[in-house]
């Protein structure tokens, strides 16, 4: 995906960029309202993050310009306040969601899944590889030509793995990945999940191999 | 909150006292002066006729055959006719003997040169006007001194005077009765723009610390200008703390937000899992920092909108419908779904943003305690009464600790691998009593935990 980093901070925005580019995202930084015009005019972004306290004004007044000139590329607000009539306010002018700053990645990716699967006009990033057909927006796999249905952490596990076919995942790996650092994760609750999908997958020319004492890894040709 | 304002007197009561006092004042000596006058007159009547009745009965007085007589005229009594029938007496004296009359009716001295001389007197117990006149005979050689004394009970000037005092006493009261309006009118006059000022400084928002414009009377003006310049005081050092409070909220939040994105990112990147775990250690301690922060923010503005609770017309069913739907994400990262149940609407009059936070921190917690894969449910019903529950599936509430779980900064004792400040029951509970509502706590027989907020 394309993302807009509408961020002053240059050190936040660096973070929140490197984080980003690990999962294959492209992002663009724009430090001003003004640069973050000149973005949106000439290039074709899939999701906008905006921060509000901004050197050149308040990121709701660009907010309401981009909604007012049509534009339906979703925005994310993030915000450093936490008054809740701030977030309303952003929610009234057009924005698609808000976060609160510092947030959680994993929350990041969840809300612009929600954004994009609630703008289902959007050209949907389909996976078709050893007869699955994954769409990681909608959350929807079809096996052998039949949708499966999958919880949400099996759909976030099935991403990491096609996104990295041949990839070895420890399970402290899957683990960060797929709970909060709030969440107690037992070795055995990864297990379950990838116990699940195995079973999910078992009608597809995908297979998720046990690696002993490293993890697994996603093979195709079962 | 201020006080209640310390109330001595009061200013419509002291003008209408005072000026109905001396309206009372003024009606009393209207009806004095016009009595006393009114007896005068009255007096002066009674005299003029008893006068011309002994002045005629005088000039009927003659010698007859060398003996002074006197052949007392009928006119001079039928003159003295009243409608109260009043008595008359007389007595009539030659040269200081008495001659004719009542013996006991004592004539008057006469002031040299007066014609006639008048007093008032209890004579057989009731009281009567007296006159006293004489006329010297001269005729035939012969000289004589008259003197008669004239007297009539008071009867029917007592009566006129009666009639007279009760017409004064009605003019006094009437008088007083206009005057009492007019006070009550002018102390109205005078106090309205006193309450109009307060109804307008009563009838504003909290929120409004704009100062007056409408013109005020000369005398109010020193206290309007020095409200406004008290309330451009307020407004200034309120949305200095305001703008205080987002900035430092800004300032520390940014900077979390970047070690934060860091460590995550970086956390991908080490395979060390002694080093995974000191960033997980890192991300956690933030996360809690950030989140106590948050919730202390929030507490503190709800503590300043409840005191000026701005109530709007909502339904509390498309509050948590809003609310849902904003959660959901977060949710489905733990595989938790909600589901929604009771009435289709449930209108409610109060402030959105406090009920919002309250629900929004109820809900977090379920979500917080409940384990993967299960179910929050979140019941909304307005009969009998306005209630919203949350039930979830998690551990319920140590029952020892439910009554001390909703005080601040308080957690439950299972709440050890759980991120929170302990501020999350306060806010719902706090949000509760400022709408005239409980929170209340308890565990389902089935398992899991049931918050309901009653308004």
């Amino acid at each position: 995906m394309k993302f807009l980093l509408v961020e002053d901070n240059a050190d936040l925005a660096g973070a929140i960029a490197s984080r980003l580019k690990l999962d294959g995202h492209v992002v663009d930084n724009a430090e001003t309202l003004e640069d973050a015009k000149a973005f949106v005019s000439t290039g074709d972004y899939d999701m906008i993050l905006l921060d509000i306290m901004l050197p050149d004004g308040d990121g709701r007044t660009f907010l309401r310009d981009h909604r007012a000139s049509d534009l339906d590329t979703p925005v994310i607000v993030l915000t450093a306040r936490s008054q809740v009539s701030d977030r309303i306010g952003s929610l009234d002018l057009g924005a698609d969601d808000y976060l609160t700053k510092p947030f959680d990645h994993a929350e990041l990716e969840a809300r612009c899944r929600a954004v994009l699967r609630r703008k289902s006009g959007n050209a949907r990033v389909t996976i078709e590889t050893g007869g699955v057909v994954f769409d990681s927006v909608a959350g929807s796999l079809k096996v052998a030509g039949k949708p499966v249905n999958l919880r949400n952490r099996e759909l976030r596990l099935l991403e990491l793995f096609l996104n990295a076919p041949g990839q070895v995942f420890s399970k402290q790996k899957l683990a960060d990945r797929l709970f909060s650092y709030d969440d107690d994760v037992s070795e055995n609750a990864i297990e379950v999940y990838v116990g699940r999908l195995r079973k999910h997958l078992e009608q597809s020319d995908l297979a998720i191999t046990t690696l002993r004492g490293l993890g697994y890894r996603l093979d195709h040709g079962g | 909150m201020a006080g209640e304002p310390v109330v001595q007197g009061s200013l419509r009561n002291r003008l209408v006292l005072i000026l109905i006092g001396g309206a009372a004042v003024l009606a009393v000596f209207l009806f004095l002066a016009v009595r006393s006058y009114a007896v005068q007159v009255a007096q002066r009547g009674q005299d003029n006729i008893l006068l011309a009745s002994v002045t005629s009965m005088l000039d009927a007085a003659s010698f007859r055959d060398g003996v002074a007589e006197v052949d007392i005229p009928y006119a001079a009594f039928s003159m003295l006719n009243t409608p109260a029938d009043d008595r008359v007496f007389y007595a009539i004296y030659q040269d200081s003997d008495f001659l004719s009359g009542y013996a006991d009716l004592t004539p008057l001295a006469i002031p040299s040169g007066g014609e006639a001389s008048f007093r008032t007197l209890q004579y057989r117990d009731t009281s009567v006007r007296e006159v006293t006149a004489t006329r010297t005979l001269i005729g035939a050689g012969q000289r004589a001194d008259i003197q008669i004394a004239l007297a009539q009970t008071q009867d029917a000037l007592s009566d006129t005077l009666d009639q007279i005092s009760r017409n004064a006493a009605f003019m006094g009261l009437g008088f007083f009765a206009l005057a009492a309006a007019l006070s009550f009118w002018a102390t109205q006059a005078t106090i309205g723009p006193l309450n109009k000022l307060t109804t307008s400084v009563t009838r504003r928002g909290p929120q409004d610390l704009s100062p007056f414009a409408k013109p005020v009377p000369q005398e109010m003006a020193p206290l309007v200008s020095s409200l406004n310049s008290l309330m451009g005081r307020l407004d200034q050092s309120l949305s200095q703390s305001e703008d205080f409070i987002a900035e430092a909220a800004h300032r520390v939040r940014t900077p979390l937000a970047t070690v934060r994105s860091y460590a995550e990112a970086t956390l991908l990147r080490v395979d060390k899992e002694e080093n995974r775990e000191a960033m997980r250690s890192m991300v956690k301690a933030i996360d809690e920092s950030s989140r106590a922060a948050g919730q202390l923010l929030d507490h503190a503005m709800i503590t300043f909108r409840a005191d000026h609770l701005e109530r709007e017309d909502l339904d509390l069913v498309e509050l948590v419908r809003d609310l849902v739907q904003r959660l959901t994400p977060v949710a489905e990262m733990k595989d938790l779904s909600f589901v929604l149940r009771g009435d289709d609407t449930a209108p409610y009059a109060g402030d959105p943003i406090l009920l919002q936070n309250a629900l929004r921190n109820m809900i977090d917690n379920a979500m917080k305690y409940s384990p993967a894969d299960s179910t929050i449910d979140i019941a909304v019903r307005s009969d009998p009464s306005l209630e919203i529950s949350v039930f979830d599936q998690g551990p319920g509430f140590p029952l020892d600790e439910m009554e001390t779980l909703t005080s601040r900064f308080i957690r439950g004792r299972n709440a050890d691998n759980t991120i929170g400040s302990g501020l999350g029951l306060t806010i719902a509970q706090d949000v509760a009593t400022a709408h005239g509502g409980t929170i209340k706590l308890h565990n389902r027989e089935e398992g899991g935990a049931c918050v309901t907020l009653s308004l």
